[in-house]
C-alpha cells in the first residue's frame, strides 16, 4: 500500500514585495512632510482640545514670548507686498533683491530701521541670539500696528480675502504682555483672533 | 562529509526580509504619527468691541445667571456669582473650577430667570497665557455658550480681594 503523500507548502513567504511597499510609503511620508521651519523665538504653546487647524493662507502669526513679539504673514507674495507697503510708510526704498529675500523669511522680529541690514544677513546669522530684539510696540512708535495693518492690506490685494490674526503665545507668558498685543489689534477693530495651541485629547 | 549537498544543485542565496519589513513599518508608523501631532491647533477667540458708541455692544447680564471668574497668580482662580462684592469670591485652583461651573449652571438654570448662563472671564495681571487658554478651553468643553473676556474692567474690590488672598 503506497503511502499517501501530503503535499506540504512552505510557510515561508517572500517578504521582498512587502519590503518594497514599506520603503515606498516611507519615502512618500518623508518627502511630503514639511520640514519644520527654524523659529527665531522658541515658544511652547499651551494645549487645548479645540480641533481647528491654523490656516495656511490669509493668516498672520504673532509669536509672543520673553516679553517680545515676532511677526509672520503667510504667503510669499503677500510678504513681498507687505514689505513694499512698509517701505512706503517708513520711506525706506527696498531693492527687488531685498524684497525677494524677505519673502522667504518666515517669522522675524526687528525694528524697521534695522530691516535692511537684517535682510542682508544669511539664514544662520539671523537666528543668532541678540540679533532679533522683537518688534517695537510702544505707543510712540507702534511698528507692530503698521505691520498688521499693511499685511491686512497686502492680503486683501493679493488674495482678495480678509486676513486672520493668530496669536502664538508662550504658556508662561504673563497676561499683561498678551493684553498689550491684543489691544494693538483691537485698535484696528480686529476683535477675532486665533490662539495657537497644541492638540490635546478630550477627556471622557 | 559528502552527503550534505546531495543534489549537487547550489541553493540560491535567500535573505530573510522579515526584520527589514518590520523596521520599515516601524519607521512609516513613526512618520505618520509625528506629522499629525505637530500640526498646531487654533482656538477661536472673540473679544468685545471697544467702540463705546455702538449700542449693539451693550449686553445686559442677569446677576443671578452671571459667573465671574478672575484668573490670578499660581494657577489660582477666584469666582463669584452675580455682582461684585455681593458674595465673597471662592478661591480654587484652575483644575477645580470645572465642577463649580457645572454646579453654578445647574443652579442658574433651575432659578427660572430668563436668559442664558453667562461666564465672564477676567484675566488679571497675575495670570499667564496658559491660564487664559485653559479656562477658555474648559468653557468650550462644558459648552458654555455665552462667555465674555474682560481684561479692562477689573474692579477695585476684586483687586483688593485677590491681593488680600495673595493671588494677585
Amino acid at each position: 500500500m503506497p503511502r499517501i503523500k501530503v503535499k506540504r507548502t512552505s510557510t515561508v513567504t517572500d517578504m521582498t514585495a512587502m519590503c518594497d511597499v514599506a520603503a515606498l510609503l516611507l519615502t512618500f511620508f518623508i518627502l511630503t512632510a514639511t520640514a519644520r521651519q527654524p523659529e527665531p523665538l522658541a515658544v511652547s504653546t499651551p494645549s487645548s482640545t479645540y480641533e481647528f487647524k491654523v490656516p495656511a493662507e490669509n493668516n498672520a502669526i504673532l509669536t509672543i514670548g520673553q516679553g517680545k513679539v515676532f511677526f509672520e504673514v503667510a504667503g510669499q507674495k503677500v510678504r513681498a507686498r507687505t514689505l513694499e507697503l512698509i517701505g512706503q510708510q517708513y520711506e525706506i526704498k527696498f531693492t527687488p533683491e531685498e524684497i525677494k529675500r524677505f519673502s522667504s523669511i518666515a517669522s522675524f522680529g526687528v525694528p524697521v530701521a534695522n530691516l535692511k541690514s537684517f535682510i542682508a544677513l544669511d539664514g544662520g546669522e539671523r537666528m543668532k541670539p541678540g540679533v532679533q530684539t522683537g518688534i517695537p510696540t510702544d505707543s510712540t512708535d507702534n511698528q507692530l500696528n503698521s505691520w498688521v495693518l499693511q499685511a491686512r492690506t497686502a492680503t486683501a490685494e493679493v488674495n482678495s480675502q480678509p486676513m486672520r490674526v493668530s496669536i502664538k503665545g508662550d504658556s508662561k507668558e504673563e497676561y499683561p504682555v498678551v493684553k498689550k498685543i491684543i489691544d494693538v489689534l483691537q485698535k484696528q477693530k480686529v476683535n477675532k483672533f486665533l490662539l495657537v495651541t497644541n492638540a490635546e485629547a478630550r477627556r471622557k | 562529509m559528502a552527503e550534505l549537498n546531495t543534489g549537487g544543485k547550489k541553493a540560491t542565496p535567500r535573505v530573510d526580509m522579515t526584520p527589514m519589513v518590520d523596521l520599515m513599518f516601524l519607521l512609516v508608523t513613526f512618520f505618520i504619527l509625528t506629522t499629525s501631532i505637530s500640526t498646531p491647533q487654533a482656538m477661536d477667540i472673540v473679544k468685545p468691541d471697544k467702540d463705546d458708541n455702538n449700542k449693539d455692544n451693550r449686553l445686559e447680564l442677569k446677576a443671578s445667571k452671571t459667573m465671574t471668574i478672575l484668573l490670578g497668580k499660581n494657577d489660582k482662580v477666584a469666582w463669584y456669582m452675580g455682582e461684585a462684592g455681593a458674595t465673597a469670591p471662592t478661591i480654587e485652583s484652575g483644575s477645580q473650577v470645572e465642577k463649580s461651573i457645572i454646579e453654578n449652571r445647574k443652579v442658574a438654570d433651575a432659578s427660572g430667570v430668563k436668559g442664558e448662563f453667562v461666564v465672564l472671564v477676567k484675566p488679571t495681571s497675575g495670570s499667564n497665557f496658559k491660564n487664559f487658554v485653559d479656562i477658555m478651553d474648559e468653557l468650550e468643553i462644558l459648552k458654555v455658550k455665552v462667555r465674555q473676556i474682560d481684561d479692562d474692567n477689573i474692579l477695585d474690590n476684586e483687586k483688593a480681594f485677590m491681593k488680600d488672598k495673595g493671588i494677585l
